[in-house]
């Protein structure tokens, strides 16, 4: 016996599930841009700061649109993101650790090494200010009296440039941070890590641009800024196509050049003004880095 | 409270207005995790097929392990996929890794097992005279295949619907191997831990919300088809 509704029913299966089929085979043909690059896939590997600010929500896609190029935006820590353009899985890479960059680029991993951008890192914490650290110059002293009155503090413990600073900080405090009760770790993005703090009512070293972006959900307010070891410095650089010959090496440049176009300086000298009150990320492209925060 | 309340307006906002970029996170997200339970059926069917009703050495062995695949962490799928899709893999000549398709083949990992296991039990569920009996009647290969598909239908919908659900809520290995890309393999759950982390979580509740509607919608089709026949 043949039933109707059986039929029926057997048909809406397969006509759904090829429609299913259908749709990704269009979504494979897609990425075709208005000029078409040889290779238009251009790997970015880059910090979780300047996707969970936002930053990159504008400069993409006025990337895209400029060169016909499609960038994956892989957003991580600056060590992962480092360790990404090392194995030569990225193509171009958009950081803040200088220490660790400087090693990549001498190790021939990373070329058309150039300076970008920069804000500032700060300790931010709770409004009472349990520690007392509050307005003090060195941010090393305010971490060692964070650890002296048994306050709590939130480490990123990710490897990325947030968390080296931190632990540069710590070692100019003489201290070699130990997790347990009040140093913890969240192994996260700065973002997750910032909601952390903040329903832990904990101290924690955070840079400006994903302070503001997320100031409307938390209580913390900043204690400690403005002194110069804080400076927080992006730097862009290609992945070596000599090195790994799989690299979109043209890709890479065109991204590499782009982030340091006067006109992409601009945007990135606006951005975040009129959300904020005041720019994020403050741009330095052909300065030395020597000057900055000068 | 408000925060919640904020949220279901934003959801309902995305809903009413039909929100371009959600919608197209939403439409990815049926796409890939779709085309994933679509793959995860034609592999998972045939071997929960063979599992049930074939006697081999060593068939123990492969029940128990597709029955402990069921619990495949999507984080370890997504690690292993990625090692291979990466330009320093195996496959990295594909050139997949960060697109759609790594993201529909760790799911297709992901959703196997539950199939095949789901399959296995609702073939073996069916009583072995039924078998006996369909021989008896003179039945040939594919009728009985067929026969046999037919009585053991709500079994089958439920491994779908188990892979399906399995695939369209994990955010693990869609992370590793897709990157969350805007556009390109941003799906809802990733799309969910993105807002979180931006600290936007109302949008977050909004699309924990459509992620909840979608997933309703499909296992709804699904079961108004499981329960067809009840209904005549």
């Amino acid at each position: 016996m043949f039933s109707k509704r059986r039929f029926i029913t057997l048909a809406m299966v397969l006509v759904f599930m090829l429609s299913l089929v259908g749709c990704a085979q269009k979504a494979a043909q897609q990425p075709t841009t208005p000029k078409a690059p040889a290779n238009p896939n251009v790997i970015l590997a880059t910090t979780t700061s300047t996707q969970d600010s936002g930053l990159l929500d504008v400069l993409v896609p006025e990337f895209e649109k400029r060169t016909g190029y499609v960038v994956k935006t892989v957003a991580v820590g600056s060590g992962a993101a480092l360790a990404m353009g090392e194995k030569g899985e990225a193509d171009v890479l958009l950081v803040h650790s200088p220490a660790a960059e400087k090693d990549l680029v001498e190790k021939g991993f990373g070329t058309n090494y150039k300076l970008v951008m920069h804000n500032d890192f700060m300790i931010i914490g709770p409004a009472n200010d349990p520690a007392g650290i509050k307005g003090m110059k060195s941010s090393a002293e305010a971490l060692k009296k964070i650890k002296d009155t048994k306050n709590p503090f939130i480490s990123r413990g990710d490897k990325s440039g947030t968390h080296v600073m931190e632990l540069n900080l710590w070692k100019a405090a003489g201290i070699t941070p130990v997790v347990g009760t009040e140093y913890q770790e969240t192994g996260q993005g700065m973002g997750a890590t910032l909601t952390i703090a903040n329903q832990k009512n904990a101290y924690t070293l955070t840079d400006r641009a994903t302070y503001l972006a997320q100031q409307k959900n938390i209580a913390l307010v900043p204690v400690v800024e403005g002194e110069k070891a804080l400076l927080n410095i992006y730097h862009v650089m290609t992945v070596n196509p000599e090195k790994w010959p799989k690299v979109n090496a043209e890709g890479g440049k065109a991204f590499n050049d782009f982030m340091v176009a006067p006109a992409t300086q601009e945007i990135i000298s606006k951005f975040g003004v009129d959300k904020y009150g005041q720019a994020l990320f403050f741009p330095d492209a052909g300065k030395n880095e020597a000057d900055l925060g000068k | 409270m408000e925060l919640i309340w904020d949220g279901l307006v934003q959801a309902l906002h995305v809903l009413i207005t039909l929100d371009p970029t959600v919608m197209e996170v939403t439409w990815l997200t049926l796409r890939v995790s779709g085309t994933a339970t679509l793959i995860s059926v034609l592999i998972g069917v045939p071997l929960g097929w063979l599992l049930a009703l074939k006697q081999f050495p060593g068939r123990n062995f492969l029940v128990s392990l597709a029955n402990f695949g069921m619990g495949l962490p999507p984080v370890v799928v997504g690690l292993w996929v990625s090692i291979f899709l990466w330009r320093s893999g195996p496959f990295g000549a594909l050139n997949i890794i960060y697109t759609p398709y790594a993201i529909v083949i760790a799911q297709s990992v992901i959703a196997s097992p539950i199939v095949i296991s789901f399959t296995l039990a609702a073939i073996q569920q069916i009583h072995p005279r039924i078998r006996m009996q369909l021989k008896a009647l003179g039945a040939n290969q594919m009728q009985m295949l067929f026969s046999l598909v037919r009585e053991a239908r709500l079994g089958l919908l439920a491994a779908v619907m188990a892979g399906f659900g399995g695939v369209v809520s994990e955010v693990g290995a869609s992370m590793m191997v897709g990157g969350n890309i805007p556009g390109q393999t941003r799906v809802l759950t990733t799309a969910t831990v993105l807002e979180v982390n931006k600290g936007n979580f109302d949008v977050a509740i909004a699309l924990s919300i459509i992620l909840l509607l979608l997933a309703y919608g499909v296992t709804a089709v699904l079961t108004t088809m499981q329960q067809w026949r009840r209904e005549s």
